[in-house]
């Protein structure tokens, strides 16, 4: 039996991330960079650590090589620790079988052996696709104060959005009376943030009743969460004001990268008493050449400028070239932007090269019709030659040749 | 198994003096040097990166900086079960007093690490020479030679140092003549203090030297030996700069603005590695204007830098200007300042307004923790 633990948390990070298209075609969406030298699974995890939270199980379940590797003995986040520490839990064979995640709810399920090791008296469950900075031990404060069975962080967004979420109706206690799934006409503007915490005794009965239901989806919001809610569990509802962005498809990664460089969103990754932790290597200082122009954007280590980069995220290692023009992009580690090369309105995957004068990409007012606009993405590795062309919203996996329009 | 049968010894205050306003806090290795690095992890990461996985670094006074950087060896991989990085400062009073003569006293201060150790060679570095060198291909050259000993060298300026070896002559790789020189002038092929031999040699040359009251391990050992032993050179072509004054430091720093060094220093086959910190990717505001410059994390740059190092955690403020300048770790410089040819050592604060100007052979110092 390891140390007993108040509370443990439960990262599920088996999502595909099928919006993220060739982003995530050999990557769980977790293990996506974001902002600069960051994966999106940086965020909860050093939210956790953060909040002293020191026993992490992460659920994997797609493509989890990547994400395994990178977590490793989880180190960075100083979660090597002698009791606890970061887990990686993926489906195991078990006497009665062996099958995969059936949804988030048997995930959890499925891990119960898991959990019990440290007798947590609570339980977070959060998603691995989530930038925000979030005190979990404000949450738990706020979930003992309250005596709650099921505590689910939400925040205020803006009506017009509000179709897109799940929402909540809260009462003045703070307790949840209702759940509306992405509703059409919206009476609340209540999004959960896919945060929870639970007494675990509860949940625990829940997810074994979960699973021993028929034609359940085993699912925390289409199930666990309904079914807690219909026997009259103590739900509440945990404010959060700070940002919150799900980063499931391209757009919303690509303008998630670009809010850092907003300042007047509230996302502040130098302040020292909340740091995001992320396995980094040593790098060299990044090289800005006498001719480059970098205005409003992130740089990280490594990097070797000689051209144009105006607000835009570049990761680790990446060359942009002489005369190069890099605006409104994410250029992710190792890419290459050849001379003269344009990349703008674009998502550039891991050690993608755009040779001489191509252009990936395009500006949304030169495009008469704003529905045939999106953001370019070039996948990982994929080669775009010279003086190719790549057209707004296009997803390109494999290699361009040079001169060609697409 | 282990991955090679090579013993590291660095010796870490080696010319403390030279830089006397950087080293008042810290020893010669924890110098910060080229945007993100301290000087030992250079010869560490070319120990490293040669599958060297016992390294001992030898200290003798000013340790608490380069304790705090390398920590367990992790971020070289030097945290091992097995062997690893040993940290080795002075046990006695007695011994202290012998590292008054530099690497001879710090190697009997140490035999009986080199005693307890089983590798059967031993390489030997400073931290004052700023290099990425292939040590492996080092060995290969030492073993090929059938040398005794083999020392790296490079042809350049003579450091000015105390007690330099200069190789006067050498014949298909075996050092024929060698000379001693302190603050040299001119070029020459001068010893980089790079030494390698096998350890049961080491042994008996420190027995020897300790039998005959030896002051001196350059000119009492290496030198003394030159035509007893097969003695050996091995030149180095890389990127490689002896820092001997705070005008060469300066130097070596702005050298490193060249691409061609930073491809030589920063190889991505070797790479050199360092305590690396949690600090976000450089944020460059809107109006900034940075040219000819390396640029560490962690840095928000609102001002105008030019032909500088900025290390990790610096912040320049809107309306700054920053010229010709090295800021090491967590400056401040604010709005309005103006600084050219200065060096900042860490946490150093120039307040709004101020104007510091240094000129190019004679850079303005400020020591950590200034605040202007």
């Amino acid at each position: 039996m390891s140390k007993r633990k108040e509370c443990i948390a439960m990262l599920l990070a088996g999502g595909q991330g099928s919006r993220l298209g060739i982003l995530t075609h050999n990557i769980a969406k977790p293990a996506v960079p974001y902002g600069g030298k960051y994966r999106i699974i940086d965020f909860p995890l050093s939210n956790c650590v953060n909040s002293g939270i020191d026993t992490v199980g992460v659920l994997t379940q797609y493509q989890p090589l990547a994400l395994n590797e990178y977590i490793g003995n989880g180190q960075p986040w100083d979660l090597d620790r002698l009791d606890g520490g970061v887990h990686i839990l993926s489906p195991y064979q078990q006497i009665k079988g062996s099958e995969w995640y059936k949804g988030t709810a048997n995930a959890i399920y499925q891990n119960i052996n898991f959990i019990d090791r440290y007798d947590p008296e609570y339980v977070a469950v959060l998603s691995g696709d989530h930038i925000y900075k979030m005190d979990y031990s404000e949450m738990l404060a706020f979930h003992k104060e309250k005596n709650a069975d099921c505590t689910i962080a939400m925040m205020e967004v803006p009506w017009e959005e509000a179709s897109r979420f799940g929402l909540m109706l809260v009462n003045d206690e703070g307790v949840i009376t209702e759940f509306e799934e992405k509703p059409k006409n919206p009476r609340s503007n209540k999004a959960s943030m896919g945060v929870y915490m639970f007494t675990w005794k509860k949940l625990r009965a829940y997810l074994i009743a979960d699973e021993e239901k028929e034609g359940s989806s085993n699912d925390f919001g289409k199930d666990v969460i309904p079914a807690m809610h219909n026997a009259g569990e103590r739900m509440f509802a945990y404010q959060f004001d700070g940002y919150w962005k799900d980063v499931g498809t391209i757009d919303s990664l690509w303008e998630a990268n670009l809010d850092l460089l907003n300042p007047n969103v509230n996302i502040d990754l130098t302040d020292p008493s909340w740091r995001i932790y992320a396995k980094n290597s040593a790098l060299p200082p990044h090289f800005v050449s006498a001719d480059a122009t970098v205005q409003n954007s992130l740089i990280s280590g490594g990097c070797f400028v000689e051209g144009n980069i105006d607000y835009s995220v570049v990761f680790s290692n990446v060359t942009v070239e002489e005369g190069a023009n890099v605006r409104y992009s994410i250029v992710m580690p190792g890419a290459t932007i050849k001379k003269g090369a344009t990349v703008q309105y674009a998502m550039i995957a891991e050690d993608a090269v755009i040779e001489s004068g191509a252009v990936v990409g395009e500006d949304p007012e030169k495009i008469a019709d704003l529905a045939n606009w999106g953001v370019t993405v070039i996948g990982a590795n994929v080669n775009i030659g010279e003086n190719a062309t790549v057209a707004a919203k296009a997803m390109i996996a494999e290699d361009v040749k040079g001169g060609d329009a697409k | 198994m282990r991955a090679n049968n090579i013993l590291g010894i660095i010796f870490a205050n080696a010319y403390d003096n030279v830089l006397a306003g950087m080293t008042a806090p810290r020893a010669m290795g924890s110098v910060p040097f080229g945007g993100g690095y301290r000087l030992i992890d250079f010869t560490l990461s070319n120990m490293v990166n040669a599958g060297i996985d016992k390294v001992g670094v030898i200290t003798s006074n000013n340790y608490q900086s380069l304790m705090d950087h390398l920590g367990n060896g992790k971020p070289w991989d030097l945290a091992r079960k097995h062997d690893g990085l040993f940290f080795l400062p002075p046990f006695t009073a007695q011994e202290l007093e012998r590292y008054n003569t530099g690497r001879l006293g710090a190697l009997q201060n140490n035999e009986q690490f080199l005693q307890m150790s089983d590798e059967e060679y031993v390489v030997m570095s400073d931290c004052n020479a700023v290099m990425n060198i292939d040590l492996k291909d080092v060995f290969r050259f030492h073993k090929e030679k059938n040398a005794d000993i083999t020392m790296v060298y490079r042809h350049g300026v003579v450091p000015k140092l105390p007690n330099r070896l200069i190789i006067d002559k050498i014949s298909d790789g075996r050092v024929c003549e060698m000379s001693i020189v302190s603050n040299g002038e001119g070029e020459a092929n001068c010893a980089v203090n790079i030494t390698v031999m096998r350890k049961s040699l080491l042994e008996s040359l420190l027995r020897e030297a300790t039998a005959s009251g030896a002051a001196s391990f350059e000119r009492d050992v290496l030198l003394k030996n030159v035509s007893n032993l097969r003695v050996f050179g091995y030149e180095c072509n890389e990127f490689c700069p002896i820092i001997d004054s705070i005008q060469t430091y300066f130097d070596a720093s702005f050298a490193l603005l060249e691409p061609a060094n930073q491809k030589s220093l920063f190889a991505a086959s070797r790479p050199i590695y360092t305590k690396v910190y949690d600090d976000m990717p450089v944020v460059y505001g809107l109006g900034s204007d940075v040219k000819n410059s390396l640029i560490a994390d962690g840095c928000v740059i609102d001002g105008q830098v030019e032909n500088s190092v900025i290390f990790h955690n610096c912040r320049i403020a809107k309306d700054a200007v920053v010229k010709n300048c090295i800021i090491m770790p967590n400056g401040f410089v604010a709005d309005g300042a103006n600084l050219d040819c200065c060096i900042l050592d860490k946490d150093v604060t120039i307040r709004s307004g101020r104007t510091l100007s240094g000129a190019d052979t004679y850079p303005v110092y400020l020591a950590k923790g200034i605040r202007v």
